[in-house]
């Protein structure tokens, strides 16, 4: 239980696609104009990494890893696909990613009005072949594990990308220098966040088992934090403008 | 220029600057920042991708009259996976270290934006020439700011470059390190490579005022 919990406060903040490895950026920065669209994609990945996640696991344990073939029969033992795992996990991913548009189109087409321009776009957002990259390179364990990583790396880059574009609606009010404009003060901002999160760093270390309240007041007084930065730019924002007024 | 005419030759310039694939058509900027923070690695992941996307293009540029429509992404994906792990193993074979450094953004390559954005916006519809030039003219835009943004971070960051020391020894105290100066540990951390990409936008946006973006 406590591997798990581990685990997914891990993928959330201290790994978290966007803030650390830069996973997912190229749709983290495009759709992230409006706070709604952003949430549909967010949604679309976590429930694209809970799939693909575990099965490609399923695909490095039972093939393609050193000795993976095993189970076939001792004379499979010396076999070693795993330079095949890119195709792989690329073709399952695609191919889920076309299964699940069709399931969702077949039986929610509300579901898929408001998902289905974003399924083909997830196909090629690292954050989903990224996901399944750092499963194999972090040799996780079980099945269950893998299905918790999916979800909450997944939980990860939705926050971000939901962060990302409530600051970009708040901005638009703001006088940002014209050559910043748009792409520029976007990249700063996240560098910036970015920062922050570099601070969960220290939330996991230290004993072999983290104390649950030490979690929870961190995240909870960086929450306040992000409140009080949100709410010192708004007041910048207005101050600016009262200045222009006057 | 006598090799190329001018239409072509403006295919490899203007994804070097004015129509950047990481600056202005943003794109590739996953797999770009993460493995910045020293300049060799930024050299061999520019490199892959020029191979990569010069290779790339040319393959489904031949083929893009027998591809249907339907299925092209996953055409598209299968010929960038091969030619990925290709570079994969090639790096594993002459330069371990390195693919140790570089670890799963290499797979990554796959997934790079700018790969599939150059195949649906520009090798679909050109023949094989045209798409080879355009392959490398913007692997090679991608390339610049990977080696721009490497150069700063390390040398601010490290004082090295290539890893070796160009700035003095910060523990002896000789060079620039003599006077006080201290490397700035912040330029290796991940989120100063959005910063310094970031600053790079800027510095582009205020020089050519075309690009900049209406509010």
């Amino acid at each position: 239980m406590l591997e798990h919990l581990e685990l997914f406060f891990k993928s959330i903040f201290i790994d978290n696609m966007v803030f650390a490895v830069f996973l997912g950026m190229c749709s983290y920065l495009a759709v992230s104009k409006k706070v709604s669209t952003a949430v549909g994609l967010g949604a679309a990945v976590i429930f694209v990494l809970a799939v693909t996640v575990p099965l490609n696991w399923l695909l490095d344990q039972y093939l393609l890893r050193d000795g993976a073939l095993v189970w076939l029969g001792p004379e499979y033992a010396d076999y070693n696909l795993s330079f095949l795992s890119f195709i792989l996990f690329i073709a399952t991913i695609a191919t889920m990613v076309q299964l699940v548009e069709i399931v969702v189109e077949k039986f929610s087409p509300a579901l898929y009005n408001s998902l289905g321009i974003f399924l083909p776009l997830i196909a090629v957002n690292c954050a989903i072949l990224g996901g399944s990259l750092f499963m194999q390179a972090r040799e996780i364990p079980s099945l269950g594990l893998a299905f918790n990583y999916g979800v909450s790396s997944g939980i990860g880059w939705f926050l971000a990308i939901l962060a990302i574009a409530a600051i970009r609606e708040k901005i638009r009010y703001s006088n940002v220098p014209a050559p910043l404009r748009g792409l520029g003060i976007t990249f700063i901002i996240t560098g910036l966040m970015g920062i922050g999160f570099q601070s969960f760093g220290g939330m996991l270390t230290g004993d072999n088992e983290p104390p649950e309240e030490a979690d929870n007041t961190t995240v909870e007084s960086s929450g306040e934090k992000e409140i009080k930065k949100e709410i010192e730019k708004d007041e910048k924002a207005v101050s600016y403008n009262d200045v222009v007024n006057n | 220029m006598a090799l190329l005419s001018k239409k072509d030759a403006n295919l490899i310039l203007d994804p070097l600057a004015d129509n950047n694939p990481i600056t202005i058509q943003v794109l590739g900027i996953c797999s770009a920042l993460a493995i910045t923070a020293e300049l060799k690695a930024s050299v061999v992941m520019a490199i892959s991708v020029i191979f990569v996307l010069g290779v790339g293009n040319v393959v489904i540029s031949l083929l893009r009259n027998v591809i249907p429509s339907k299925i092209r992404i996953i055409v598209q994906l299968i010929v960038v996976a091969t030619l990925v792990i290709v570079v994969d193993q090639v790096l594993k074979a002459f330069a371990y270290e390195l693919s140790k450094t570089l670890a799963v953004f290499v797979g990554l390559i796959i997934t790079n934006c700018i790969i599939m954005g150059r195949f649906e916006a520009f090798a679909l519809g050109n023949g094989p020439w045209k798409s080879f030039l355009d392959g490398i003219g913007n692997a090679l835009g991608y390339g610049v700011i990977l080696i721009i943004v490497g150069f700063f971070r390390e040398l601010l960051g490290s004082g090295t470059l290539f890893g070796i020391p160009v700035l003095g020894d910060p523990i002896a105290k000789t060079g620039l390190y003599a006077t006080g100066y201290e490397n700035n540990g912040f330029m290796i951390i991940p989120p100063a490579a959005l910063i310094v990409v970031g600053i790079i936008i800027w510095v582009q946006r205020s020089r050519n005022k075309a690009l900049i973006e209406e509010a």
